[in-house]
């Protein structure tokens, strides 16, 4: 490992500098120890560092993977030049190495098979499972047509395979990256501002004077530079409010921390233009100048008070106008966060273009300390033949949702239902690099579908749930093995970074795109992929874009100049926003022509019933979904997730801590495992929390297995969103048992 | 030249990099750890109050540990770094009871390990893992006696506390309340 002279200057200024040019520095530890002599060998170690981008959590951090001479993985550490992560990765990206180490890794190509009546898998050569799959592709083309066979994925193997099956003839893609987490804010964005949010969300955290919160716990998520940013904002002496029933880390920073009444938030929105709008506080020439619809918003939020919005949330009156007063002041730098996990009570981009209209109204879209225009590089298509066009895909599937922008995965699972009967049935299935059945509500449905699936192939690189339905299993090498895709990253400015393997495949482990590569051929679409190895690829377009493949393994990151114009409005300056308007849209033609209401209203939504709370989940800021609990660097930081119960809830059940308990929800599905309770007072005693992704049940997860519940299993009950298409999942309530009820008595 | 540690609690989010940074780093076993994080509640709901932050050996002045050691392992060198010299080490706990920090283990190789504040890093002219790699940017790491370092000047503008007081063993790992 170099040390690089701008690093000592950085050190130097801590007042360390003395020491690090002090060559006879080992004197001072006293020459004979034990210790100096792992110093001297430590130092002496020459580490290999190859560019990478992590692929633990979509915020994708540029990083440098340092392998020792034995070539083994030591440690991952973040590329200074990267907006994603400044040089720090977060705990899960620090960790990834465990992605690489993890021994219960899937090793081999499995085929389903059965051995004296018992299904089970053999292992495989590539060669016979990837004969297999090619088969039928072929067989369901000439049956049902390719759009038969539906892709279901997450990260970058699914671009590898997104172009395979286009070239195959299918559009019928979806991931639950949408429907299941971030769709409605990307639709209730739009239809405001007529642009996405997209990834990282083009928040100027870092510069702002007032970050909002709505239920967004950055701190937990650890989505990098975001989480940076907020501590910045710390620092520089920003106001944070907060919007959630239980006091997340991020509330515990806030100077309000609002707790509100779950499922309430749109009357909270309501209230706050109100207020803003009576009182005269909002952005009146940012209005006057870029919006529409705003005499319609007036009349719309004059009844809802905050005295009004005080019997819905709980939140006080006071609480509500001062807060709204706090907004303005600070306005336009301020910003209501979009939030990302944002699928909660049917409503949700509804409640989406409520926190758009209220950035609306503060003016803070376009201006430093708000959302800035965020710009990307295009990295050029490498050249291929046009992709066939297909009779149907997302989009029909999702046709009774008019304003899905992706495809809706638990459409996807309904048109496979034979029970359906869908104009677009779907036969076969591909799932890569998502675990559906910790990521999908209403588990039985997506089960069903399964089994009526004639065919399944699931890609991972762990024997994630999924993988034990699969007709077959491909093992996919981790990122750290692999070239991947180049990182064209939307940001303040545009970048680029590469993934460059760090050390070969570890066992019979393969990248997505040379599986891709290996089906395509074997279906006659070798056009498609016309290279031998994807580095080609990467070479080819980094030429385009003015560098190399050796500058970029090099630099792991090039950063570029903005050619799109500045990041904020100028004072006055003419924009016209993507909406039909031009205008950013506080009336909604478009919702109203197709019968929704053109502005947010309240709905009132179940509440838990007697003896049931209502089951919150959330991120712990170790893990990412469901996919890394098995990671030994990850698991040794939290192995199992606990109840959060409020004491007066213990109380009353006569809970102790860490008591293993039991769930069951509404429909009377009860938790596989046990859970231990938590009695925190950061908790409301109207509602349980838990972090989302453990309670694995597939055993060959060694780690992860039996560990806490699966917040995903309990969650049977979906409250469609209209709008479209996503699904609503804060809408379940458990009961909590102390007696286990899997028990088997004994004679 | 005496070495500190300063932690932002208003910043800290206990996402646990430090740790695996430190694991990762350090080389230290799986199911072991030389830095931890902790939280503590006040309050009732809503009117609760949350503290996060990292822990780990605090490099006394006056440090028990060393002064039980029956072998000379645990030693103070140049920095006010506290050490053990693991082939001095004996595994007898001693210095594990008396730490009232919990900061050490007995490693599986049989001797007792904790943090260093990553000395073979201060070597070379590097912070400390835990203090490199952390995203919310609340750990300082610098010389007390100098008085314009990062770390003298947070401690001269800013509130702060030490753990454990009471235990008289001048602990140089700060948090910024």
């Amino acid at each position: 490992m170099t040390t690089s002279r701008r690093k000592f200057i950085k050190i130097s200024a801590l007042g360390l500098g003395g020491l690090a040019t002090t060559s006879s520095a080992f004197k001072m530890f006293g020459v004979n120890s034990y210790l100096d002599a792992a110093v001297k060998e430590n130092i002496a170690k020459k580490f290999i560092r190859s560019a990478t981008y992590c692929e633990v959590c979509f915020w994708k951090c540029a990083a440098w993977a340092y392998t020792d001479e034995e070539g083994s993985i030591k440690k991952i550490i973040g590329n200074e030049d990267d907006t994603h992560c400044n040089g720090r990765l977060c705990p899960r990206g620090t960790g990834g190495v465990g992605m690489y180490s993890d021994e219960d890794r899937l090793k081999t190509p499995l085929i389903r098979t059965t051995i004296n009546g018992e299904e089970t898998y053999r292992e495989a050569s590539w060669e016979e499972a990837l004969d297999l799959i090619a088969s039928k592709f072929k067989d369901i083309k000439e049956m049902y047509g390719p759009e038969s066979f539906a892709l279901l994925k997450h990260g970058s193997p699914g671009s590898h395979l997104e172009h395979l099956f286009k070239a195959y003839g299918s559009d019928t893609i979806a991931e639950p990256a949408y429907a299941q987490c971030r769709g409605p804010r990307e639709t209730g964005f739009g239809l405001t501002f007529g642009s996405w949010v997209g990834s990282p969300e083009p928040t100027d955290i870092r510069d702002t004077k007032c970050l909002v919160l709505i239920g967004s716990h950055i701190g937990e998520n650890m989505h990098n530079s975001q989480v940076q940013e907020m501590s910045d904002a710390i620092d520089n002496g920003a106001t944070i409010i907060t919007v959630d029933p239980r006091l997340s880390t991020a509330a515990s920073k806030s100077k309000h921390w609002l707790a509100i009444k779950p499922a309430t938030d749109i009357a909270l929105l309501l209230s706050w233009m109100h207020v803003l709008i009576e009182e005269g506080l909002y952005n009146k020439k940012y209005v006057e100048q870029y919006t529409l619809g705003f005499d319609q918003l007036k009349q719309h939020v004059k009844p809802f008070t905050p005295e009004w919005a005080y019997g819905i949330t709980t939140i006080k009156p006071d609480e509500i106008r001062k807060t709204a007063r706090i907004m303005a002041a600070a306005a336009p730098s301020v910003i209501v966060h979009p939030g990302r996990h944002v699928v909660w009570y049917g409503d949700d981009s509804q409640r989406e273009r409520a926190i758009a209209i209220l950035n609306g109204l503060l003016g803070s879209w376009g201006n430093r300390g708000g959302f800035y225009f965020k710009e990307s590089l295009k990295v050029p298509k490498f050249p291929h033949p046009e992709y066939p066009e297909p009779k149907w895909g997302w989009e029909e599937i999702g046709e009774k949702y008019p304003f899905a922008q992706m495809g809706i995965t638990s459409e996807i699972v309904k048109a496979t239902l034979k029970s359906e009967e869908s104009d677009y049935p779907i036969k076969a299935w591909m799932v890569a690099g998502t675990n559906l059945i910790n990521t999908l509500p209403e588990r039985e449905k997506t089960i069903q579908a399964i089994n009526e699936v004639e065919f399944l192939v699931v890609i991972d690189t762990m024997p994630m749930e999924i993988t034990g339905y699969a007709d077959v299993v491909l093992p996919e090498c981790t990122y750290l093995e692999r070239y991947d895709g180049i990182r064209s990253a939307t940001n303040r400015t545009p970048s680029i970074a590469v993934r460059v393997p760090a050390v070969k495949p570890k066992y019979d482990s393969k990248p997505a795109w040379w599986i891709s590569k290996q089906i395509g051929e074997r279906l006659g679409l070798g056009d498609y992929f016309n290279y031998n190895d994807f580095e080609e690829v990467i070479e080819w377009q980094l030429n385009k874009l003015g560098t190399s493949l050796d500058e970029m393994k090099k630099i792991g990151v090039k950063n570029f100049e903005r050619t799109s114009g500045p990041l904020f409005l100028e004072e006055g300056q003419e924009y016209e926003f993507y909406t039909p308007s031009g205008k950013i849209e506080f009336y909604s033609q478009q919702l109203a022509n197709k019968g929704f209401d053109p502005m947010p209203v309240y709905t009132r939504h179940p509440e838990p019933p007697q003896g049931f709370y209502r089951l919150n989940y959330g991120r712990s800021p170790m893990h990412t979904f469901s996919r890394t609990i098995n990671n030994p660097n990850l698991s040794d930081l939290k192995s199992e997730n606990t109840l959060w119960v409020n004491p007066k809830v213990a109380r009353i059940l006569g809970l102790k801590k860490y008591q293993e308990v039991w769930l069951k929800n509404q429909d009377g599905i009860v938790s596989t495992f046990s859970i231990k309770v938590r009695i925190t007072e950061r908790i409301r005693w109207d509602s349980v929390y838990m972090y989302h992704g453990f309670g694995h049940n597939d055993k060959k997860l060694s780690r992860a297995f039996g560990k806490g519940v699966s917040d995903t299993e309990l969650i049977s009950q979906t409250v469609i969103d209209p709008i479209m298409g996503g699904t609503g999942l804060r809408g379940n309530f458990v009961s909590i048992l102390t007696e286990n009820p899997h028990k088997t008595s004994e004679i | 030249m005496r070495y500190a540690m300063v932690i932002d609690t208003l910043k800290c989010v206990g996402c646990s990099d430090c740790v695996v940074a430190c694991q990762t780093e350090n080389d230290v076993p799986h199911g072991y750890c030389r830095d931890w994080i902790t939280e503590t509640v006040n309050g009732s709901y809503p009117s609760v109050e949350l503290e996060l932050k990292s822990e780990r050996c605090n490099h006394c002045d006056n440090a028990p540990c060393v002064r039980c050691c029956p072998t000379g392992a645990s030693h103070i060198v140049e920095g006010g770094v506290v050490l053990v010299t693991a082939n001095e080490c004996i595994g007898c706990g001693a210095c594990i009871e008396s730490c009232p920090y919990d900061a050490r283990y007995q490693h599986p190789d049989g001797y007792v390990d904790k943090c260093t504040f990553c000395h073979h890093r201060l070597e070379k002219g590097q912070l400390p893992a835990c203090v490199s790699v952390c995203p919310t940017k609340c750990m300082y790491f610098g010389d007390l006696d100098n008085p314009n370092s990062e770390v003298s000047q947070l401690l001269k503008n800013r509130k702060y506390k030490t753990l454990a007081p009471e235990a008289g063993t001048n602990p140089h790992v700060f948090y910024l309340i």
